[in-house]
């Protein structure tokens, strides 16, 4: 299977459409890890790098955007949303600026860089800003796609890309992708797993795998985390009985909330959320922070049976 | 109460002179009559809201006249006009001065300022873009606006379109880290068409600025940053004037306007009274405000 970081895509995105698009991309000293170093190869004069200030960067991208221009801004998703919080929220989001914050290495499965870099808590943190839309990719196609749709998108938008080197599960040919609209990847009847970037696949695994043991689970793509395709939860809860949630970030306030708030309110049915269980990161090899953390396949698939005996 | 409330700002049409001859002594004057009008406005809304912040809207009344009457290349009837001067509030609690900049060049009924803060009016307690003509950026949360210049000024350098771009900055304010980094983005990218005003009235919340926590030396500090930096008095409207000239000589610096001036400026019991910076006057204090300001008003001949 092929595989390419959904960073790396989005990299490849920005530039493939920015040869139409007079959009300006803005990092903030990370441009070879973000891959907006694309982009500014191809198009220096509409490449600023802001040096490491993420807050000033936040600020400028909104002072451009008054201007009319549509902005990228670039860095890690911990010091996008963590460092430059209220930038986002006071200067881009409150008056609602067209400022598209194209956040990578989120989540735990960046790797060796360890804690203090892992951004568990990006989604929860951009979620609850309001008009805030957030879209977490599952592989590189959903990406080039979720970067056309922000583009187009009048507004502020927070994308989340991962590190590290994922399968392609989507074929370019025949994607479509609409914010507000989730993904069913995989049938089934027996439960529902809704997952997000990476975490898909690992989703779409699991399903096999329970297939084998006669186990029919539906594998819906939530890429909109917000907003979230609360009517597709819904069928899914009143089809399939059972929900489990699984993402590479804090089971607080991320995909597992959003669900959960969804379902509280229209259908209650047994949930599971699989993710970071509220503690912080550590160093590692991607498998083994996947194991350890559990989330990876084995894991949900561990889940799902903990789910189906309740 | 029906007083300054006729801006006289269309015709006066002062603000598209581009010539560098001196004001004399009738403009000037036409500007320090717009300047009491704007004090006037500014104590009365956040009398009528019970709320606000005089002591720094005060402070910058002066700046705020020689800019929207003066200085700036705007137009009240095209408000977003994309080639249009712009000026980024950071201190975005000085809204009731800005305000009644703004209803008095034209953007909106001066009538109006009396709603400031209430539930149903556009006047929001800071500025927001979204809800006021006129308004170029929201702000209210200290040491962002500085950075919102800069990126204004980059699309300026950037499409050709040669508009300038002004921030309001407070002395306090200043102490926030954003603004130095911000301060480090404008002389690298060699923004010669943003111009910031530093109010420096020497007050914060909590007391003097040098006693909370000092920004000083002002001038050198910017200076090693790569500005070029000028120091006024922000009272008088020929020398802000001049100031504004004068950056326009220097093409490739940001350029840094300290302004002393005096918050609270022209009432008497709120000048240089830190107590004064988020307090609204009573109907007593109103009294004694107001006949201050009208004095100053007839003063300068205008009719009440
Ligand atoms: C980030 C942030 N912190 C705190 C405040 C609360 N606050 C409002 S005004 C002010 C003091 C500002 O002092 P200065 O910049 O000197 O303003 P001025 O004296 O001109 O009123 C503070 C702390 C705020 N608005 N934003
Ligand atoms: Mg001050």
């Amino acid at each position: 299977m092929k595989k390419m970081s959904t960073r790396e895509a989005y990299g490849r995105a920005i530039t493939e459409f920015g040869a139409t698009n007079q959009f300006f991309v803005l990092d903030a000293d990370l441009s070879k890890a973000t891959r907006t170093d694309i982009f500014a190869k191809q198009f220096p004069s509409r490449f600023f790098n802001m040096g490491i200030a993420e807050c000033d960067m936040m600020s400028t991208a909104a002072g451009m955007a008054t201007c009319g221009k549509k902005v990228f801004a670039s860095t890690f998703a911990m010091f996008a949303t963590g460092r430059a919080y209220e930038q986002i929220r006071n200067s881009i989001a409150y008056p609602k600026l067209n400022v598209k914050i194209a956040a990578t290495h989120g989540g735990v499965l960046i790797g060796p860089d360890g804690g203090s870099h892992q951004c568990i808590e990006d989604i929860s943190l951009m979620r609850t800003i309001p008009g805030m839309v957030v879209l977490a990719p599952a592989d590189a196609v959903e990406a080039r796609a979720v970067v056309e749709a922000a583009i187009e998108y009048d507004g502020p938008v927070y994308m989340r890309f991962g590190r590290s080197d994922v399968p392609i599960i989507y074929d370019t040919e025949n994607f479509e992708f609409k914010i507000g609209k989730g993904k069913t990847v995989l049938e089934g009847n027996d439960l529902t797993i809704i997952a997000i970037g990476d975490m898909v696949y690992e989703a779409m695994e699991a399903a096999k795998h329970l297939k084998e043991e006669g186990i029919e689970a539906r594998v819906i793509d939530m890429c909109s985390v917000k907003p979230i395709d609360i009517d597709l939860i819904i069928k899914a809860a009143n089809e399939t009985g059972r929900i489990v949630t699984v993402e590479d970030h804090n089971i607080i306030g991320g995909l597992g909330s959003a669900v959960s708030e969804v379902l509280a309110e229209n259908c209650p049915v047994s949930l599971k959320r699989i993710g970071i269980m509220d503690v912080f990161g550590r160093s590692g090899q991607v498998k083994e922070l996947a194991e350890y953390f559990g989330i990876n396949a084995k894991a949900i698939i561990d889940g799902v049976k903990e789910l189906l005996v309740k | 109460m029906a007083i300054a409330n006729t801006g006289g700002s269309n015709k006066l049409n002062l603000s598209y002179k581009r010539s560098k001859r001196e004001m004399d002594k009738q403009e000037i004057q036409e500007l320090e009559k717009i300047a009491a009008k704007i004090r006037w406005h500014t104590v009365h809304s956040i009398f009528s809201a019970g709320s606000g912040h005089p002591g720094g809207a005060l402070s910058i009344a002066d700046i705020l006249a020689t800019l929207y009457f003066d200085i700036m290349k705007i137009n009240p009837l095209q408000p977003k006009w994309s080639e249009r001067d712009r000026l980024v509030l950071s201190k975005g609690h000085a809204a009731p001065s800005y305000y009644a900049a703004l209803a008095l060049r034209g953007y909106f009924p001066v009538d109006d300022m009396v709603t400031l803060r209430n539930f149903d009016s556009y006047l929001q307690g800071h500025p927001d873009m979204k809800k006021i003509p006129g308004v170029d950026m929201s702000t209210g949360s200290l040491g962002q606006g500085l950075s919102v210049a800069n990126g204004m000024a980059l699309v300026s350098k950037f499409d050709g379109s040669g508009f300038r771009v002004f921030a309001m900055l407070g002395d306090g304010e200043i102490e926030e880290g954003q603004i130095w980094e911000a301060a480090m983005t404008a002389s690298h990218y060699k923004l010669g068409n943003l111009t910031a005003f530093l109010d420096c009235n020497g007050l914060q919340i909590d007391g003097k600025v040098t006693d909370v926590m000092s920004p000083l030396p002002l001038k050198e500090k910017f200076q090693a940053f790569g500005w070029a930096v000028t120091e006024i008095d922000g009272h008088s409207i020929e020398a802000i004037k001049n100031a504004a000239d004068w950056a326009q000589t220097i093409p490739e610096q940001p350029k840094l306007i300290i302004c002393r001036t005096i918050k609270g400026k022209g009432v008497s019991f709120m000048e240089n009274q830190a107590g004064w910076h988020g307090a609204a006057p009573n109907q007593e204090q109103w009294q004694v405000a107001q006949n201050e300001l009208n004095q100053v008003l007839l003063s300068l001949g205008v009719k009440q």
